[in-house]
């Protein structure tokens, strides 16, 4: 861990502060002069920063969505038309929210699969990654509840395929759902709820975004090379080395952001969410949002039990499904354990390199799958998808770990001579 | 006054003090657990919300081999008026070939086999199978289909086919005349 400097304003005010609560030395500490950082960072570790700048967005155009909108099912939806037409600047706002939601999962996916590539999971960085997958765990939770506040029929029908995914709990799963809906099918109290807690979980996500933070001062930042700080001279200050990286890429980023919202505001969205909610009517194909579609996928290909169908099953089909979509995330909790190759970074693992393109193929195929109605040959493409993504992180890394002949490691940051193989 | 030496019983090294904390410890506990159930019980479904009483539809419309939907607690209930061979297609199959063992008579009552009445909630993942208006497509066993994710539902409404586990459920209901349905 680095050392902590306490900072020492010049001017007496913030001294005087600063000697009561030291929060100046704390971003010092975390961002500023006295953050020594790699000095080998590339542009992959911009998306951590775009990540905190999104939840920030986020809740500045949520809390202000939340002074038009109405949780009510008579009124949720036409309050939200009301915010698109009436209120000043409404249609602005709510563009950059619900655009802001998906790119809010871009800059976060960016950052996931940077961690997968470069080891950003593997000691002394474990608690930091796990975090990462805490935070993401909520996102989704959060981004699944504010998709229901518009009332759409995307919203409704999303909303029952989802909770209805706990009534394949063995025994009790009837009543977890009736818990969570507050009545027999996804109602009034349902919308209460949710956007009870859609507005609640951004902060708790605020909350476990700096525990991430802290971790990360604990441990340090990794760096592309994968290879432990030697000296100083591998380090450069956060500020302004990093700040004025991570503004420029803010700039990049948020100049796509702005082409969605203003030229093509709902081309991330659903038509049907136009449309009022109608509990005796199902949309021809219920659709996620881009950003669930590979769990989506996941959970619709496993339509067979675990154990001999008919004969003797362990779980059943929906169960199964359902587990394995939840596993789909939690196996990266694992993932410390599951790849236990001291090389941290890609570019060091020439076989591992290959295995991770597959995954990121994979991933966007998954994507695709999990658009298409499941007919033909798509059911089977889904398998063969899922049991890549599984096989990755339970068999390939596992046994690549034991098995691959690394490349020599430089010898350190500032000086990238190669040592001999270990 | 009771001073502290004289509540130590040395022979064990437990005193009355241990007691005391553990059974306080204990208490605090219990009562944090018992306080935290309000805080759950609250998401069930409140009151107002489980009075919502039972309905009445009038069935006379209903043609030989039409169907309609209803709503009940929030949710579709398909009301079936079967013809012969969709009775008797639903008697023709074997149960023991089924995903969920029932056979048409557990499903409907006693002289009033012409009608069959199940929620419109698919199974599988809750939702509304097609094949209750015409021109709906009824998914391979003649019944309904549910285009979420392809289950098939037979005359009996019984699942056949498709990630749903089980039959489309069966409200509690009764006929109150020859064409007065009551469900719940
Ligand atoms: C993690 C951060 C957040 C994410 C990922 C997120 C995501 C979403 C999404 C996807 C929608 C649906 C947008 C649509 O299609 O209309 C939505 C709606 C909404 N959100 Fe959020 N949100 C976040 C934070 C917040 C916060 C902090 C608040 C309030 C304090 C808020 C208030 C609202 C309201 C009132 C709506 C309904 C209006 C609408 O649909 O445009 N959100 N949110
Ligand atoms: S909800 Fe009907 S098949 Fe999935």
């Amino acid at each position: 861990m680095a050392e902590w400097k306490a900072a020492k304003p010049e001017n007496k005010v913030l001294g005087w502060v600063e000697e009561r609560l030291p929060i100046l030395s704390l971003v010092n500490n975390v961002v500023g002069p006295d953050t020594p950082t790699p000095r080998n960072l590339n542009y992959w570790w911009n998306f951590g920063s775009l990540a905190g700048l999104m939840l920030v967005i986020q809740i500045i155009s949520g809390v202000v969505l939340a002074m038009h909108y109405a949780a009510t099912t008579g009124v949720a939806f036409d309050s939200v038309e009301r915010i698109m037409r009436d209120v000043n600047y409404g249609w602005l706002i709510r563009y950059m929210h619900a655009n802001g939601a998906s790119f809010f999962f871009i800059a976060v996916y960016i950052h996931i699969f940077r961690g997968l590539y470069f080891g950003s999971y593997k000691a002394p960085r474990e608690v930091l990654w796990m975090l990462g997958v805490v935070i993401f765990l909520l996102m989704m939770a959060t981004a699944f509840m504010g998709y229901v506040l518009p009332w759409g029929q995307m919203s409704f029908w999303g909303a029952t395929v989802i909770t209805n995914l706990f009534s394949a709990i063995p025994m009790v799963g009837e009543s977890i759902v009736q818990l969570l809906w507050g009545g027999f099918s996804v109602d009034n109290p349902t919308l209460n709820r949710f956007f009870s807690l859609h507005y609640l979980l951004p902060f708790v996500i605020a909350g476990v975004v700096i525990l991430h933070l802290w971790a990360k001062k604990i441990s340090d930042s990794g760096n592309p090379l994968g290879i432990d700080v030697k000296s100083s001279a591998d380090q450069i200050p956060f500020h302004p080395f990093y700040t004025v990286k991570d503004a420029f890429g803010a700039g990049v980023f948020f100049f796509v952001f702005a082409m969605f919202i203003f030229y093509m505001p709902n081309a991330l969205g659903h038509p049907d969410n136009y449309i009022p909610a109608d509990p005796l009517v199902t949309p021809p194909s219920i659709v996620p949002e881009w950003y669930f579609l590979p769990y989506y996928a996941i959970l619709r290909s496993i339509d067979f039990p675990l154990g001999i169908p008919g004969v003797f099953e362990l779980v059943d089909a929906k169960l199964l499904g359902v587990l394995a979509m939840f596993a789909s995330i939690l196996v990266w909790l694992l993932l410390p354990w599951l790849d236990t190759s001291k090389v941290r970074s890609g570019n060091f693992r020439p076989l591992f390199k290959w295995f991770f393109a597959f995954l990121v193929v994979d991933m966007f195929i998954l994507t695709w799958l999990g658009a298409q109605k499941p007919e033909g040959n798509i059911p089977l493409y889904g398998k063969i998808a899922t049991a890549y993504y599984f096989a990755y992180f339970l068999v390939i890394l596992p046994v690549l770990s034991r098995k691959e002949t690394t490349l020599p490691l430089p010898e350190s940051i500032s000086n990238p001579v190669l040592k001999p193989a270990e | 006054m009771s001073t502290l030496e004289n509540t130590h019983h040395e022979e064990d090294g437990v005193t009355r003090r241990d007691m005391i904390h553990v059974g306080a410890g204990v208490m605090a506990g219990v009562g944090a657990v018992a306080s935290l159930w309000p805080f759950i019980d609250q998401m069930n479904p409140a009151a107002d919300t489980l009075a919502l009483a039972s309905i009445e539809i009038d069935i006379s419309q209903i043609d030989t081999g039409s169907a309609i939907i209803v709503k009940w607690r929030g949710k579709p209930v398909f009301i079936r008026h079967r013809t012969a061979e969709e009775i008797s297609e639903a008697n023709a199959v074997a149960v023991a070939d089924l995903i969920d063992r029932q056979t048409d008579e557990e499903r409907v009552q006693a002289g009033k086999e012409e009608w069959l009445v199940v929620m419109g909630v698919c199974t599988h993942l809750g939702c509304v199978p097609l094949g209750t208006k015409t021109g709906e497509e009824k998914g391979d066993y003649g019944g309904w289909f549910c285009p979420c994710h392809g289950s098939h539902y037979d005359t009996s409404g019984r699942i056949r086919k498709g990630p749903a586990p089980k039959n489309l459920e069966v409200p509690e209901y009764a006929f109150l005349t020859d064409t007065t349905l009551k469900i719940g």
